[in-house]
């Protein structure tokens, strides 16, 4: 478990660095991820420590959003003014990346 | 010692917030689980309602509550590079049927931000929303990291986010059916697509195909949007 953590909090700092030194507008977590997935396809597979502990840590993962989503009371005013085009955009949005995703992999199944 | 002083002494500690922050979350799964789990009843909502109540009435700023609760906030950039496993773990099913959801990914994380972004700015959204509102289909550590880095607002977006997930969890069925695709890897990875986390819980209850297609889907658009995003704002003109 505290050796699993060590690892994903080494690969989160390396995906920091490269970021910074690179410039790239890429969250470093994400360049992070990409890293250790390379590196699993590399060595053929997790060890189960690893495993174990990602397991765990995602199972909880909408716990993690609850501090930034409480910092909606900083937004309220905003939310106030653009409801109506944030809320279109959002239930738009949504059932239009549903039926395209679905609609252009079934073509691409029959292919 | 009067209740007043142990309140002040509390309130000037990251032990409060961070406590609280439990507490609630706990609270509002046994409310999600009571309800049958119903996606309308999203475990993260309840706790954001619930903690912007508890902060409201005792006059707390978010600022101050931040300091304890940000001992859990920190813990998304580790838990995002934990996604790296189930992806890993999913990559038989990626090799296997590559040009499809290639194809199905790219087009989604596309529509995702454009049509969001699109809707938005026709209706008069500010630029500060449209950016903390384009990467909303993306799961909510990435998402925000993205937001973080363009200038957007990352709290917004958390918001928008799982606001995203519940109303994909409640919509995919009626959009699928409608459209008359049967077939549970498609609608899985739709859903994964478009609604992240929350559109992902929702399919695995209705079956493991479903679920580990959507699962798929969320940790690669989250990977294609954090690296198609800024390229889109480029040329968009900032």
């Amino acid at each position: 478990m505290l050796g699993a953590l060590t690892v994903l909090l080494i690969y989160q700092l390396v995906g920091e660095v490269l970021v910074q030194l690179t410039g790239l507008p890429v969250p470093g977590p994400v360049v992070g991820m990409l890293l250790l997935f390379i590196t699993l396809m590399a060595r053929n597979g997790a060890p189960d420590v690893l495993r174990g502990t990602s397991q765990q840590l995602l199972s909880h993962l909408s716990l993690l959003f609850v501090p930034a989503g409480v910092g909606v009371m900083l937004h309220f005013g905003r939310l106030g003014n653009e409801w109506l085009a944030l809320a279109a955009a959002l239930v738009g949005s949504t059932v239009i990346t549903i039926a395209v995703t679905a609609l252009v992999m079934r073509l691409l199944q029959r292919r | 010692m009067k209740f007043s002083d142990i309140w002040v002494y509390l309130s000037a500690t990251p032990l409060l917030g961070l406590t609280v922050t439990l507490v609630a979350y706990q609270a509002a799964f046994w409310i999600y689980t009571k309800l049958k789990r119903n996606p309308l009843a999203n475990p993260v909502a309840i706790a954001v309602a619930l903690l912007v109540a508890i902060l409201w009435f005792t006059g707390t700023p978010y600022a101050t509550y931040f300091e304890g609760a940000q001992f859990v906030h920190f813990l998304l950039g580790p838990a995002t590079v934990a996604l790296a496993v189930p992806l890993y773990a999913n990559l038989g099913t990626l090799k296997r049927n590559l040009l499809p959801l290639g194809g199905a990914l790219l087009a989604g994380s596309l529509v995702a931000v454009v049509s969001a972004v699109g809707i938005g700015w026709a209706l008069g959204a500010s630029r500060e929303s449209l950016l903390s509102l384009a990467p909303k289909s993306v799961t909510t550590p990435i998402a925000m990291g993205i937001t973080e880095k363009l200038g957007g607002l990352p709290s917004l977006t958390a918001v928008l986010v799982v606001a995203t997930g519940i109303l994909g969890a409640v919509l995919a069925k009626g959009t699928l059916n409608l459209l008359r695709i049967e077939d549970h890897a498609v609608r899985g990875f739709a859903v994964g697509v478009a609604a992240h986390g929350i559109g992902t819980a929702r399919a695995f209850q209705v079956s493991e195909t479903m679920g580990a297609f959507a699962g798929l889907a969320m940790g690669l658009n989250g990977l294609v949007t954090a690296f198609l995003f800024p390229l889109l704002v480029k040329l968009w003109g900032t």
